[in-house]
C-alpha cells in the first residue's frame, strides 16, 4: 500500500475494511490520540510474512504507540488492526510482546526466572500457579538468550544488556508467530547486541514475523529484511533494499528543514 | 522459593526479642504498687500488674484470646494484600479511602439510631469507596495528580466525618459515645462477633490474595504486558483495592481510621529489607503484620486507655526500623559490613600486587624491603604494618627480618593473579576502549578488584589472552602521587 493515497481514496474505503488475511499484521487506517491530540495519522501497513521488520523513525515518531496500538494497548481513535486476519483480541496467543526494558521497575523483587515465567502466564488460568513445565519452558528460553547461569540472580543485580535479555526470554517463552519488540537494543552491550541478531534470524529461519522498534539508523540494512519508516505518519514502508533511502529518512527526519531543502530544490530548478 | 530458613528464623527471632523489649517495662513498672497515689487527678496512667501481664500473654482470658485473635488475623491481611498496594505504589490510596470512611460510620449511625458494628462498617465501606472514587476521577478529568488528589479527598471526606460526628454526638442521647474509636481504634472493645466478622473477612483477604497472587504479581510488575496477555488489568486492581477495602474497613475498630494505613504500608516495606523473592516477601509482611496486631492487642488489653491502634502501629515501626537496620539481604548494617570487607580485600590486593611488581622487576622470587612498598603507594608506615599483619595471618607473607616480607607459596599465586588481572584490563583498556597508557594504571586499579569470573573470562576472549602475565603497557617505576582508593 503506497503511503502517498489520496484523502478521497482512503474515505470511500472506509467502510469496507479490506484486510489480507494472510499477513501477521495488517493495519488499516489507523488513527491514535493521547488526550486528543493526535500521534499516529491514518497508518496502512501489511507486514509480510516471516520477514525481521524494523520500525525506524525520530522520538516522538509514535513508535512505541503504533506497537501499543496494535496490541490494544491504547485506545485507538479510529481503523482497524488484524493478526492473522482476526482481532488481536482473538490472537492473543500467537502474538509475543517485548515493551520498554524501561518500562518497568527492576528493583521488584524477582529473579530472572520469575520474569521469564511470567510469559507463560496468558495460558495458565486464573488463580492457577505456574507449574513445573512453565517453569522448565523458561529456563530453556533462559539458556537460549544465554543466560542460565543468572536464572536466580535478582533483576536488580543483572546488567541492562542482561535485563533485556531476561525480557526476550520471556517473549520466546510465549512461542508466538508475530513478535512486537520496543527498542530491545537500547542500551545494550555489544554481546547482547550480536545475541539479539542471532536471535532475531533464528525466529525468522522459524518462519516467524518480528517487528522491532529500532533507533540505530546505522544497522537497520544489516539487521531487517523490511523497514517502516515512521514520523506520526507513515513516510515509507517497504523492502529496506528499495526503500530505506537518503530521500526516504531526509523525509523522515527532517521535518520543517526538509521542506526548506524541498523548496530550495524546487527554486534551483525553476532557475 | 529462595529464601534461606535462616533467614526467616532471624527475622522470628529478632521480633521476639523485641517483643520482650518492649513488653518488659509494662512488667516492671506493674510490679510497682498501684494502689500509691502519685497523682491527684483521675488522669492517673493505671500501669498493669505483673500478673495482668502475664494473663493477657498467655491468652488465659475468653475476650484477651478473642481481641489479639482477630487483630492478629487483620495483621496478617493487612501485610499480605499491604504488599501488593505498596508494590503497586497504591499504598497512600489506601489513606484517602480510610480518611473517606468516618463520613460513612456517622451517617449509618445517624440513619440506623444504633451502634451495630455491621452497619456502621457498611455506612464505612460505602463512602470509603466513594472516596477512592473520587481519587480516581479527578485524576482523570484534570491536571491534578494523583498525590494532590488524595490529599483533597482524604481532608473533605474526614472534615465531613468530623462534622457529622459532631451532628452526632449533639442529637443522641449519649450512646454514640464509643464511635469515637473509629478514629484511634480500640481492640478492647472487641466483641466475639466483632473478632469473627474481622477474622471471616481476614480470611477472605488472605485466600483472595494467596489465589490472585500470580495476576497481582504481573500486574504489579508490568501491566502491559499483563494487558498483552489478555489479562484485565482494570479487573485485577479492582480485586486489590477491594481486598485494600476489607481490610481497611475491618480494621477500623482495631487500628482506627488515621493509622490503618501504616498497617498497609510498614510490613511491606520492612519485608522487602528481608528478601528478594515475592513469595517470601508476603510471607514476611504477614508474619510483620500479625506480630503487630497481636502485640498491640496485648497492650491494648493491659492500657485500656492507650489507643490501640497507636500501639499495633509503634511496633510495626520498631519491626521496619529492626529491618531496616539488621536485615541481611538490604539491611543498612549488613550492606557497611560488606563494604568495609570489600575495601579491606582491596587493600590487601594492592599489597600482594605491588609485592609481585616487584618481584617481575627483581626476576626471582625474593625478601622485599618494606620500604621499597612504601614507595609504591601512598601508604603510611602504620597503614602498612597494619596490611602486612592482615597479610600474613592470611598466610600470604612471611616476615624475613623487622623490614623485610616474603610472599609464600599461597601469597604468589593470589599475587600474581591480581597482577595478571590489572594488566589484562589495562591492555583492555588500552586496545578497546582509546584510553591513554599514562591513565590506564589508575582506572584498571579501580575496576580489577571487582571483576566476576564471568567478566575475565570475557576479558580474556576479547584479548585472546594466554595464561601468562601480560607486560606492563606503561612506566612502572614507582610513583608515590598515586593514591589509595
Amino acid at each position: 500500500m503506497s503511503p502517498s493515497r489520496s484523502p478521497d481514496h482512503r474515505r470511500f474505503e472506509h467502510d469496507q475494511v479490506h484486510h489480507d488475511d494472510d499477513s501477521p499484521l495488517s493495519i488499516h487506517d489507523m488513527t491514535v490520540a493521547y488526550h486528543r491530540k493526535p500521534v499516529l495519522w491514518d497508518i496502512d501497513y501489511a507486514a509480510p510474512q516471516g520477514k525481521l521488520v524494523g520500525i525506524v523513525g525520530p522520538n516522538g515518531a509514535g513508535k512505541s504507540t503504533l506497537i501499543k496500538a496494535c496490541l490494544d494497548l491504547v485506545p485507538r481513535a479510529s481503523g482497524s488492526v488484524r493478526i492473522y486476519g482476526k482481532s488481536y483480541k482473538e490472537q492473543r496467543r500467537v502474538v509475543g510482546y517485548v515493551p520498554q526494558r524501561e518500562s518497568v521497575d527492576w528493583d521488584f523483587p524477582a529473579s530472572a526466572l520469575d520474569v521469564v515465567t511470567m510469559g507463560r502466564y496468558g495460558r495458565i488460568p486464573w488463580c492457577i500457579p505456574p507449574r513445573k513445565n512453565d517453569k522448565e519452558a523458561a529456563l530453556h528460553a533462559l539458556n537460549q538468550v544465554g543466560m542460565g547461569d543468572y536464572a536466580f540472580r535478582q533483576i536488580s543485580k543483572l546488567s541492562g544488556g542482561q535485563q533485556q535479555r531476561v525480557f526476550l526470554a520471556r517473549a520466546l517463552v510465549q512461542d508466538a508467530r508475530v513478535y512486537f519488540m520496543d527498542e530491545p537494543f537500547a542500551g545494550v552491550d555489544a554481546a547482547t547486541e550480536a545475541a539479539i541478531v542471532t536471535l532475531l534470524r533464528e525466529l525468522r529461519e522459524r518462519g516467524r514475523t518480528v517487528l522491532v522498534v529500532h533507533h540505530d539508523l546505522q544497522t537497520v540494512p544489516e539487521y531487517f529484511d523490511e523497514v517502516l519508516l515512521l514520523n506520526m505518519r507513515i513516510v515509507a514502508a517497504g523492502p529496506t533494499s528499495s526503500v530505506y533511502t537518503e530521500e526516504n529518512l531526509q523525509k523522515t527526519y527532517g521535518g520543517r528543514l526538509t521542506l526548506l531543502t524541498e523548496a530550495a530544490e524546487a527554486i534551483a530548478r525553476s532557475g | 522459593m529462595r529464601v534461606s530458613a535462616r533467614s526467616i528464623s532471624t527475622v522470628l527471632m529478632g521480633a521476639l526479642l523485641l517483643g520482650i523489649v518492649v513488653a518488659a517495662p509494662a512488667g516492671a513498672f506493674g510490679q510497682s504498687d498501684p494502689s500509691t497515689h502519685r497523682s491527684i487527678t483521675d488522669t492517673r496512667f493505671d500501669w498493669p500488674t505483673w500478673s495482668s501481664v502475664v494473663r493477657v500473654a498467655t491468652l488465659r482470658d475468653h475476650n484477651t484470646r478473642i481481641v489479639v485473635l482477630g487483630t492478629t488475623l487483620l495483621g496478617l491481611a493487612a501485610g499480605l494484600v499491604g504488599t501488593f498496594a505498596y508494590l503497586r505504589r497504591r499504598a497512600l490510596m489506601g489513606d484517602a479511602l480510610s480518611h473517606a470512611t468516618l463520613p460513612g460510620v456517622a451517617a449509618a449511625f445517624l440513619i440506623t439510631g444504633e451502634k451495630n458494628l455491621t452497619y456502621l462498617l457498611l455506612g464505612a465501606t460505602v463512602t470509603g469507596v466513594l472516596g477512592v472514587l473520587a481519587v480516581l476521577a479527578i485524576r482523570q478529568s484534570s491536571r491534578i495528580r494523583e498525590d494532590a488528589a488524595i490529599g483533597i479527598v482524604l481532608s473533605v471526606f474526614f472534615g465531613a466525618g468530623l462534622a457529622l460526628m459532631s451532628i452526632v454526638q449533639s442529637t443522641s442521647t449519649g450512646n454514640a459515645a464509643g464511635l469515637n474509636q473509629f478514629i484511634y481504634g480500640k481492640a478492647a472493645s472487641m466483641i466475639t462477633s466483632d473478632a469473627t466478622m474481622i477474622g471471616i473477612v481476614a480470611f477472605v483477604v488472605v485466600t483472595g490474595t494467596i489465589l490472585m497472587f500470580k495476576e497481582f504479581r504481573i500486574v504489579c510488575f508490568d501491566q502491559d504486558f499483563a494487558a498483552s496477555m489478555g489479562r484485565s488489568v482494570v479487573l485485577i486492581d479492582l480485586l486489590m483495592m477491594g481486598f485494600v477495602v476489607l481490610t481497611t474497613v475491618i480494621g477500623l475498630q482495631a487500628v482506627g481510621l488515621i493509622l490503618i494505613v501504616a498497617l498497609l504500608i510498614i510490613p511491606a516495606a520492612a519485608a522487602r529489607f528481608w528478601t528478594d523473592d515475592l513469595k517470601a516477601m508476603t510471607m514476611f509482611a504477614g508474619t510483620i503484620g500479625a506480630m503487630s496486631g497481636w502485640i498491640g492487642a496485648s497492650f491494648s488489653a493491659l492500657l485500656p486507655k492507650m489507643p490501640t491502634g497507636a500501639i499495633i502501629v509503634l511496633t510495626a515501626g520498631i519491626l521496619f526500623l529492626f529491618s531496616m537496620v539488621f536485615a541481611l539481604r538490604r539491611g543498612i548494617l549488613p550492606e557497611a559490613v560488606r563494604r568495609i570487607r570489600l575495601r579491606r580485600r582491596i587493600a590487601l590486593q594492592h599489597l600482594l600486587r605491588a609485592m609481585a611488581e616487584i618481584e617481575e622487576r627483581t626476576g626471582k622470587p625474593t625478601p622485599i624491603d618494606s620500604a621499597e612498598l612504601v614507595n609504591m603507594r601512598s601508604w603510611t608506615q602504620r597503614d602498612l604494618r597494619r596490611l602486612t599483619n592482615r597479610a600474613k595471618g592470611a598466610g600470604l607473607l612471611t616476615r624475613k627480618s623487622w623490614t623485610e616480607l616474603e610472599l609464600t607459596k599461597l601469597g604468589r599465586t593470589h599475587a600474581q593473579r591480581v597482577l595478571r588481572n590489572h594488566r589484562l584490563w589495562e591492555t583492555y583498556l588500552i586496545e578497546h576502549a582509546d584510553i591513554a597508557p599514562s591513565h590506564v594504571d589508575r582506572d584498571a586499579d579501580e575496576i580489577e578488584h571487582v571483576l566476576s569470573e564471568e567478566l575475565i573470562d570475557e576479558l580474556e576472549r576479547a584479548l585472546e589472552a594466554g595464561q601468562d602475565i601480560p607486560p606492563s603497557p606503561h612506566d612502572d617505576t614507582p610513583d608515590t602521587a598515586r593514591t589509595m582508593p
